[in-house]
């Protein structure tokens, strides 16, 4: 009945006997260890379980673990490169993005994608942007901050060209 | 004293972790050999239960245990209720239901298995037979004596009947009235949904006789106790931790009964057992808020002088109570005078059972109802009146002058300018060139309206003789033998960001580094017993417990500094981080020979002030913890616990203005201004205040705007899932602009308030107002919430 998955999460390739039911969040938890991707819905209104599959942004509690077979897999633990934090992690550390945190790393993957898709988007485009993210304590208003902070650095970086 | 972290915007030191994704909440906790338990809901809201068929189930491979409530009822107690109402009926509330159900999401059995997914193919193979019964659903039918017995050992379904009564004589004032104004108000059901769902992680750990309880809550120790005396464990065998929390919002200031039902099994099994909350689980059985159905009558003067107040309210309790379940409509009733001189006020209280989950503290608990009534209230009246709502609410504050100043409710408000925070936001909006655009806009067709909130609110629950389960807080401060400092705190934050306030006062008052500061909180087996947060106490009296006890570890430390600077104690001073000698040499006590003892010699016969000898706290700690040079009856280490009992509540406020425009074709709303003014007293952290501020005025929204709690008239849950329990949204939310004033207060010693439920009690009205003045030429001058376009669609065409 198992199938074997094998994906990349981080960069790092990981193997595993599943069954065609387990969900990939489930897979990204419980099979590889991280636990930084949380569950807050099970139906993909809340975005918790956000994470990049293939460079775009997807609800990991809606989808299989088979069907992410031969993926890349991005998540929270994985967008701090050398030690040095993400612009957006950064701009919800600076502009008080978090309170319970429990959103956060949905909404900071959610985030990613939006600045990839639009480098220099409008406080508006920010909010449509995270339609999908359920956020219960911060009122959004310093994760839109957060956002256009991150957007700021990320310009700035590409400006002085390094 | 330095400040160089109190009062600054200091970027949280809970973040780092939280931000990377490697913070740990229940779920994300493993231990080896988990059994995961899972549970069985009743599908009706009220139905007999004739019998439970396990037999499949528990046949089913990686099944290890099954559990309904014949099997528990004689070993785990009844989940508790703490009020002292004293017509209050209390049925007993099982953990898993045994004979009948009583509400929809009612847990019935419990499956223990090693795979979450087999767990969940095994409750499939249950059978439960139900005789199902008439539900009891609408709360002003069951108020009135309709529907079957939902416990049947009672003569009613009414729960509780509660008369508060306070003031001058309110039949004087109904009949010195020119005009009595009434409305009925209604505050809706709302599910709190913080976003990490509850959980537990149980491990009993035989051979030590000892259980650890991971949970997601608001209150560990409360939690520890109750838990303790639900399964019949000593309370000093049980350790309960909470790790990360994700949300609570009052919907974790509970005690539940899957934390003792995990902690039985686990106990049963000598394994250790986790359940985890699914969200549909968390709206059908995490306790629900508001729920209040009311008729309001003012006694005015026409000139809009409030003489007195009625307010005659149905509570829908739901099926069993909660922790607090009939004492939240209780807070509302102390809370009815609003921010206004209000001589005579009568609350008439009916409590109702009904076949739904219990309702109980939902941020603002209590308050945001009373505000909510008040604000409106008002608003009806100017509007009756043909006045300005904003004069129809200054006339009625009283003066700064009038502070403290007693309620007819029999509340003392501690301090407050309402007017200076009223004209703030009326001036941060231009109100009077506001009012003239309004006009000019409804000339060419459009439809904008104003509205206006001035709260006030009780926080920093409280002192004890208030509250049903103790109102102090406690804290420990220890400075280490290295200097690094320790806070224990009873307080239980849980997005707050209480690791980064206690800090920044610790570290300007000890003069050291804030990251030399650590918060420890959530574990009753390292941090002294404590109450938790919840009623924006946290600060107010958790960081007051602080202080004290570092008062306490400062004075000691002065001890020991004099000690080793050879000066008596009145002779040090202590300044960011360093004791000095600051009245005279120190070589007068040692050429007496004693030791460096501290000598209180007569002032004429010292030799004269030698100052600038100093002596670091880090110095001091060292010094404390090797013991070999302490001044007589001096114990070694750097420690001190403070047990803070507060003297009053603490009474923040403000004015929110909202400005609307609504759709007439299709009744969409949308919020062109938000403004709000809060006073909630002194400020450790803006940017946690503003947080604090704009997560309360989007709930207070989501209250106006979107969410409600649906019951069919079956009792089937209709909103049980986030696709249909309509939680705000980033792009459906405005910008705020937030303000403040400084009121300080002399009930702590930090003069701080609370403010973590100010935003949702702000809100709510502050949208409604500014949505009914929007329709106001229309007749309209009340909408039930939610403020659906539909609704406001019917009411503009309903000629």
């Amino acid at each position: 009945m198992k199938q074997s998955v094998s994906l990349t999460i981080n960069g790092k390739s990981f193997q595993q006997e599943v069954e065609p039911r387990m969900l990939l969040v489930h897979l990204i938890r419980d099979e590889a260890g991280l636990t930084g991707t949380h569950i807050g819905c099970e139906t993909s209104i809340c975005g918790a379980c956000t994470v990049l599959l293939n460079g775009q942004s997807v609800k990991s509690c809606t989808i299989l673990a088979v069907q992410a077979d031969g993926a890349q897999i991005t998540t929270i633990e994985g967008l701090a490169a050398n030690g040095q934090l993400h612009p957006v992690q950064e701009g919800f550390w600076e502009q008080h993005g978090l309170q319970c945190g429990y959103c956060t790393p949905g909404m900071i993957m959610s985030s990613c994608q939006i600045l990839d898709r639009n480098p220099n988007p409008s406080e508006e485009e920010i909010r449509e942007g995270l339609e999908g993210n359920l956020c219960r304590c911060t009122g959004y208003q310093h994760i839109a901050d957060a956002v256009n902070y991150a957007a700021n650095k990320m310009k700035a970086h590409s400006a002085s060209g390094d | 004293m330095a400040s160089r972290y109190v009062g600054q915007k200091i970027k949280r030191t809970e973040d780092p972790r939280l931000i990377k994704g490697i913070g740990h909440y229940v779920d994300d906790i493993k231990l080896p050999d988990t059994l995961h338990c899972v549970i069985l809901h009743s599908i009706y809201a009220h139905a007999r239960i004739n019998s439970i068929d396990t037999e499949a189930a528990a046949a089913l491979p990686g099944v290890v245990a099954i559990y309904t409530g014949a099997d528990i009822k004689d070993k785990i107690g009844n989940v508790p209720v703490a009020s002292a109402l004293e017509t209050l009926k209390v049925p007993p509330h099982p953990v898993l239901a045994v004979d009948k159900v009583r509400y929809v999401g009612e847990p019935v059995a419990a499956v223990v298995a090693n795979d979450k997914y087999i767990a969940r193919d095994a409750l499939d193979l249950i059978v439960v037979d139900y005789d199902p019964l008439d539900a009891v659903v609408d709360p002003e039918k069951t108020a009135a004596g309709e529907g079957p017995l939902i416990h049947e050992q009672f003569s009613d379904n009414i729960a509780v009947t509660w008369k508060l009564e306070g003031g001058s004589s309110i039949d004087d004032a109904f009949k010195n009235a020119d005009r009595i104004v009434k409305q009925r108000l209604v505050n809706q059901r709302l599910a709190p949904i913080a976003m990490e769902p509850r959980g537990v992680l149980a491990r009993y750990l035989p051979g030590e006789n000892e259980l650890t309880l991971w949970s997601s809550t608001q209150i560990p120790h409360l939690m520890r106790t109750q838990v303790a005396l639900m399964i019949g464990l000593p309370e000093n065998r049980l350790r309960v931790i909470t790790p990360e929390v994700g949300g609570g919002f009052g919907s974790k200031l509970n005690v539940y009964g899957e934390e003792a039902l995990c902690s039985f099994i686990s106990m049963q099994l000598h394994r250790p057992v986790k359940w985890i909350e699914t969200r549909r689980e968390n709206i059908q059985n995490t306790i629900h808020g508001r729920g209040q159905i009311g008729n309001m009558e003012v006694a005015v003067k026409n000139d809009g002088t409030l003489l007195g107040l009625k307010y005659k309210v149905i509570a829908d309790l739901g099926a069993y109570h909660q922790l607090l379940t009939p004492a939240i409509p209780t807070l509302t009733g102390l809370m009815l005078s609003g921010a206004y001189k209000i001589p005579a006020i009568l609350m008439e209280l009916t409590g109702v059972f009904t076949n739904k989950v219990a309702t109980d503290a939902y941020r603002g608990a209590g308050r945001p109802e009373a505000t909510f009534i008040v604000e409106r209230i008002v608003d009806v009246v100017a509007q009756e009146l043909n006045l300005d709502p904003v004069d129809v609410r200054r006339r009625n504050f009283p003066k700064p002058n009038e502070f403290p100043f007693a309620t007819a409710t029999g509340l003392f408000y501690d301090s407050g300018n309402y007017d200076a925070a009223l004209d703030k936001a009326l001036e941060m909006v231009d109100y009077k060139e506001l009012r003239t655009q309004q006009k000019k806009a409804r000339d060419e067709g459009k439809l904008i309206g104003i509205g206006v909130s001035s709260y006030v609110e009780i926080c920093a629950l409280g002192p004890s003789a208030a509250m049903p389960a103790g109102g102090w807080e406690s804290a420990t401060v220890r400075v280490e033998p290295t200097g690094k400092v320790t806070v224990l705190t009873g307080t239980s934050p849980h997005g707050q960001g209480q690791e980064t306030s206690f800090a920044q006062i610790v570290a300007d008052s000890l003069g050291v580094d804030l990251n030399d500061v650590l918060v420890i909180h959530g574990d009753t087996s390292i941090v002294q017993y404590g109450i938790g947060t919840f009623g924006s106490r946290a600060t107010a009296v958790g960081g007051t417990a602080v202080v004290m006890a570092m008062d306490k570890v400062v004075t000691k430390a002065k001890k020991i500094a004099a000690h080793l600077l050879q000066a008596g104690d009145a002779e040090i001073s202590f300044d960011n981080g360093k004791f000095c000698c600051v009245t005279r040499a120190p070589e007068k006590a040692a050429a007496e020979g004693v030791g460096g003892a501290v000598v209180q010699s007569p002032a004429a016969a010292l030799p004269e002030p030698n100052p600038g000898k100093t002596v670091s706290i880090q110095e001091v700690a060292l010094a404390a913890h090797l013991a070999n040079n302490l001044p007589p009856d001096t114990e070694p280490g750097l420690s001190a616990t403070h047990f803070f009992e507060p003297k009053n509540f603490t009474f923040p406020f403000g004015t929110h203005i909202c400005v609307v425009e609504v759709d007439k074709e299709t009744g969409e709303i949308e919020i062109l201004r938000y403004v709000a003014v809060d006073d909630c007293g002194k400020v450790i952290n803006p940017l946690l205040v503003h947080g604090q501020v704009h997560g309360g005025i989007v709930q207070g929204l989501g209250q106006a705007l979107y969410e409600e709690v649906v019951y069919d008239e079956t009792g089937q849950l209709i909103t049980g899932t986030l696709m249909d329990y309509a939680v705000p949204k980033a792009h459906q939310m405005p910008r705020m602009e937030l303000d403040r004033t400084e009121t300080p207060t002399d009930v702590n010693p930090l003069g701080i308030k609370g403010v973590g439920e100010a935003g949702t009690i702000g809100a709510t009205p502050c949208i409604v107002n500014a949505v009914v003045d929007a329709l106001s030429q229309f007749g309209v001058r009340d909408i039930e919430m939610p403020l659906k376009p539909e609704k406001l669609w019917r009411l503009m065409n309903q000629n």
